[in-house]
Order: structure tokens, then sequence, then C-alpha cells
């Protein structure tokens, strides 16, 4: 059972962002972090591989600076190797080329059993990458899973729903999305993160892997305006006096709520 | 350029068409005088609905039997545009089924993907999709380069649903094509979680929970509020993830998105997350211990306390009276 995780590396969520003066593009340029909705993941691979009692859980990404910080903390959570791929021509990628890039990473690799991603990135959030990867690679999927067992061959999975879930059955290989909150990702133990130093992680550049970088000439897409959205204002604030739930009943009744 | 021909993903739940799907067919009438409904489904029930919001012709699938819907879609779309009926615009919404659709028709077709817009527009620069980012504070244009179909996805409530008049819109059955290898996942079960009252999307007061609750017991103060005000009761992403109420519950960019006349927000600090998927809210209540807190940002009536204090003591006072 050889499992890869497609990780992305943000810059830190808790930093606000910003975008760059001249592409518009979010700005990525300080230290990137592994994206936490993939962190679920890289946990889901290591017990999915854990059960089954072989295989090997690697990680792929993409960044057009080389930064491997992210990837590195996959790698201390118990990944085995990494591959990213580094290529200034990538920058200004849209999903769709993102989605051939890790396939062909993921093909780089010798292929796999699953591929897991999280649902979308916690700094793009456009949400069409894990199925584009499947396209791509000619696989089934099953997005949106919470629940994720192997029996066999057959790869179980309880999938969210808007009122609630499904249960899918799929033939393996397959490509699945997993749901923040699904599993509590392990924090790295201090020799997980000595090791991973010294685990393998190869870069490569889209030309290797025979993917057309377009950058942003081939992007598909281009920004023409970014403006300033209608802020919506504060109104009253007020300390509670033990008193205060009386100013919500009245602001209930004054809209004729109650 | 010019649109005109433009397709709308539409889908239906018990029976009828989603209110998305009638928001996005009245925006697509705004655009082109041929618009075309594709249903991953039997139409039969909604084809007149869909054609007074402005289908003037449906494609229909039948029942899938199990395929998931993306990648089943996705292939019956492509092969009516193979057959020569080529749209300039698809407008999909901003949902499991559309987001799965759409991505995989992106690669079949080799064209790019703009999701989460909230407008488009045909102007000079070519079809203009816009998306709020950084929490809703920043509008973002783009246009897309290069030929159609241009696929484009939306967030709920971007737009109003309005009935253009009565029509019987043409119906023409589609197949889904062989899958192969790809259509290898089926659904064996349904699960449908239960939840009384009003739909969180629909309902004219929403009450959200979220960590300053403390624990996974209290959300019951929640429950119990919102059903007082006959409203539904929501949550951050924070207790989802926490596993203290289900997903449905979520309000947010990846949960709900809601425009009730009054939003009240408990125990919530306001992350970008949460605040995309309320902020259009009528009028927003929010109740937190801290005073720095963004939610209060936003709110027309903020009351910096403890939800354990302040919460019981709005039930019982809407209780006596």
């Amino acid at each position: 059972m050889n499992i890869v995780v497609c990780v992305k590396q943000i810059p830190d969520p808790a930093s606000p962002g910003a975008l760059d003066a001249t592409t518009y593009a979010l700005k990525r340029d300080g230290k990137l972090i592994l994206d936490e909705s993939d962190a679920y993941g890289v946990e889901m691979a290591l017990q999915l591989v854990a059960t089954a009692g072989s295989g090997e859980v690697y990680v792929v990404s993409m960044a057009p600076n080389g930064e491997t910080s992210g990837m590195r903390t996959a790698l201390a959570m118990g990944a085995v190797k990494g591959l990213l791929v580094s290529d200034p021509a990538l920058a200004g990628s849209d999903a769709l080329t993102t989605a051939k890039v890790l396939a062909a990473a993921v093909n780089k690799l010798g292929g796999a059993d699953l591929v897991i991603t999280g649902t979308e990135s916690s700094d793009g959030y456009t949400g069409t990458v894990p199925e584009q990867i499947a396209e791509c690679l000619g696989l089934p999927s099953v997005t949106f899973a919470k629940k994720v067992k192997i029996e066999g061959s057959v790869l179980k999975v309880d999938r969210q729903s808007e009122s609630g879930y499904d249960e899918v059955e799929c033939t393996l290989p397959a490509v699945i999305s997993v749901t923040a909150g699904v599993v509590e990702p392990r924090y790295p133990s201090f020799k997980g993160i000595m090791d991973a130093k010294k685990k393998p992680l190869d870069v490569v550049t889209a030309t290797d892997l025979a993917v057309t970088p377009t950058g942003w000439a081939g992007a598909g897409q281009k920004i023409v305006n970014v403006t300033q959205a209608e802020a919506r204002k504060a109104g009253q604030v007020i300390e509670d006096d033990g008193e205060a739930f009386g100013k919500i009943v009245a602001f209930l009744e004054n809209l004729k709520l109650i | 350029m010019t649109i005109n021909n433009v397709w709308v993903f539409a889908q239906a739940s018990g029976g009828v068409a989603t209110t998305g799907t009638l928001e996005l067919l009245t925006k697509a009438r705004s655009l082109s005088s041929k618009v075309t409904a594709f249903v991953g489904g039997d139409a039969s029930a909604i084809a007149a609905s869909l054609g007074e919001y402005g289908a003037t012709k449906v494609y229909a699938t039948g029942d899938l039997a199990g395929k998931l819907p993306g990648v089943a879609l996705s292939a019956a779309m492509k092969s009516i545009i193979d057959s020569g009926d080529t749209p300039d615009v698809i407008m999909f919404p901003q949902n499991y089924e559309g987001r799965d659709t759409m991505a995989r028709l992106s690669v079949k077709l080799n064209r790019t993907v703009l999701t989460n817009n909230i407008d488009i527009a045909d102007s000079a620069d070519g079809v203009v999709a816009t998306t709020p980012i950084f929490g809703g504070n920043i509008l973002v244009a783009a246009a897309f380069v290069g030929q159609g179909p241009h696929l484009v996805s939306f967030r709920p409530k971007s737009f109003a649903a309005e009935p253009a008049g009565a029509s019987s819109p043409e119906v023409v059955a589609v197949a889904v094509p062989d899958l192969g290898k790809q259509g290898g996942a089926k659904v064996v079960a349904v699960h449908t979680e239960q939840s009384s009252g009003p739909k969180l999307d629909e309902a004219a007061i929403v009450v959200s929970g979220g960590r300053g609750l403390g624990e996974a017991g209290n959300y019951s103060l929640i429950e119990d509020l919102a059903k007082i005000l006959k409203g539904a009761p929501g949550a951050s992403r924070a207790i989802v993830d926490a596993g203290w109420v289900p997903y449905s519950y979520q309000v947010g960019q990846t949960g709900k998105v809601v425009k009730p006349s009054v939003y009240i927000a408990a125990g919530i600090s306001g992350a970008t997350q949460h605040m995309v998927g309320m902020k259009g809210s009528k009028n927003i209540i929010a109740i937190n211990k801290d005073k720095e807190a963004p939610i209060f940002g936003i709110a027309d009536l903020g009351i910096v306390g403890d939800v354990h204090k302040v919460l019981p003591k709005l039930i019982e006072a809407l209780k006596s009276r």
C-alpha cells in the first residue's frame, strides 16, 4: 500500500495576506508552512499504511521558490520521501497546471495505490485540484472523505454530502480528498524532526517531468481589476454588566422579530 | 467577447429545483438569450421551473445509478460539446457536485476554472468574474483568456432568483458515456442527518456557536436560543472540526453561506473563514469575552461578555415573554 499525499506550502495564515502590486498574485515570498488542511491527509495516509501493515507514505508539492520547510513537517510526521517540483516558470500557474504538475510528480514516484489531497488550500481555495489530478491520472476519485478504510483492493469512504453523508465504495488505485478534522494530526516528535532532515527530498523542474510550465502567460485567466469591497461598519459595542441580554431583547423587538 | 450560449449546472432537492439553480438561471438569462440547464438526473419534475427562470433548453442524464456526479456529468457534458453544442460559459454552483464536475471537465477541455465568484460580466476585457478575497474585504476581477467554454462557479446567494414567466423548455436526454476505470466509485448508501426547524441557509434568524462555548455540551445553549427564536443553529469551523456538531451546521468559506435578518454569533471570534459565510446578514449580534475579537468590527450590536452568563439570561428573558 503506497500512498502519495499532495501537500501545499502556504504563507502562515496567522499573518495578514497581501497581493503583489504588479501581478496581483498572493505574496508567497516569506517562509512557507505546511497547510494545516494537508496535515489531515498526511495523518490519514500514515494510519492507512500502518493498518495495511506494509507500504510507504510519500509527499509531493509544487512551489516556485524551492521552499521545503512545509514538506519537512510532513516527513517529520512519518512520510519517508518527498518530491518537490520547483520552477520559477511555474509562478502564476492556475489550478489546472498545478494538477498536471502534481499528477506528473505522482507518476515520477512510480504511481500510487492511493493519492490523498486536502479539499482545498487555505490560501487560494480554488477547490478543484483533487478532481483535476484524478482526471489527469485517469483514476476514480472520492472527494470530501470524512472516514476512510481499505478492505483488500476496495476503498470504503464516508463522503460528506450537503445533508449528511454517503457511503461510497471505490476500486484502487484512486484519488481522495479528505475534509479537515477527520483525524487528529500527530505532532512531529523531536526524533521525527531530526530524522526528517536526512530523509530524501528530491527537487525537480517542470521540464524534468515533461510538463510545459505555462506560468502567467498560459494561465487562462488574467486579473483585470482589484477593488476595496464596501466595508461593513461596526455598531454599538457594550461591556456586559449582567444586564446586556436586555439589549439583545430590545434589538430583536425593534426589528419586530419577537 | 459576446456571450451567445450559456449553460447552467442545475440541481434538484426533494423534487424541486434548488434556489441556487434558480439564482444562476436568473443571471444567465441577463447574459445570453440562449440558456441551457444541464441536469444530472431526471428533469421531468423541474423542467417547468427551470424554464420559468430562464432555461430555453434542458439536458438531462436521467438517474446516475450510484455513480459519483463529478466523473459522470463531466463526461456527459464533454460528449455534448464534442457533438457540436459548444457553450461560451458554463455556470456552476460552488458546492460538492458543481466543484467536482467543473474540475473534471476542465481537464477534459483543457480550460482554466474561476471559482468562488459572486458576479460575472461580459466586458471589453472579455468574460470577467469577480471573487472576494481576504475575508471579503477585497474584490478581484479576473478575465478568462483564450477560447471558451469558460468554466466559472459562484457562491450561493450571489444573485437574486427572479422568475421570467412561464415557458416549457425543450428537454433533451443525454447519455453518460462509459467511464471505464474512472467510474470505479459507487454510492452504496445515503445517510441524511435529521434536523428540525428551518434550514440553516434559509432561516430568518441564525444562532451560531464557536470555541468560546468551552465544551461540546454547552452547544445546547445555541440550540435552545435558536428554537425559541424559530431560527436555525449554526457553528464555526473550529467546533465542527472538533466534532461537537456535524459539518452541515458549519457557516463559512467551506460551509454554508447565510444571509438571515439576524445573525447571532456566540463565542465566535470572527476568523476570515467564518466571516465570509455570514457578513451578508442584515443584522449581526456578537457575544464574545475578548473585546478585540474581529467579529465586533462587523457587528451591529456587540456584547463583550461571557456567553455562559449572557445566553442563559437571554433564553430566560425570551421564554418569559
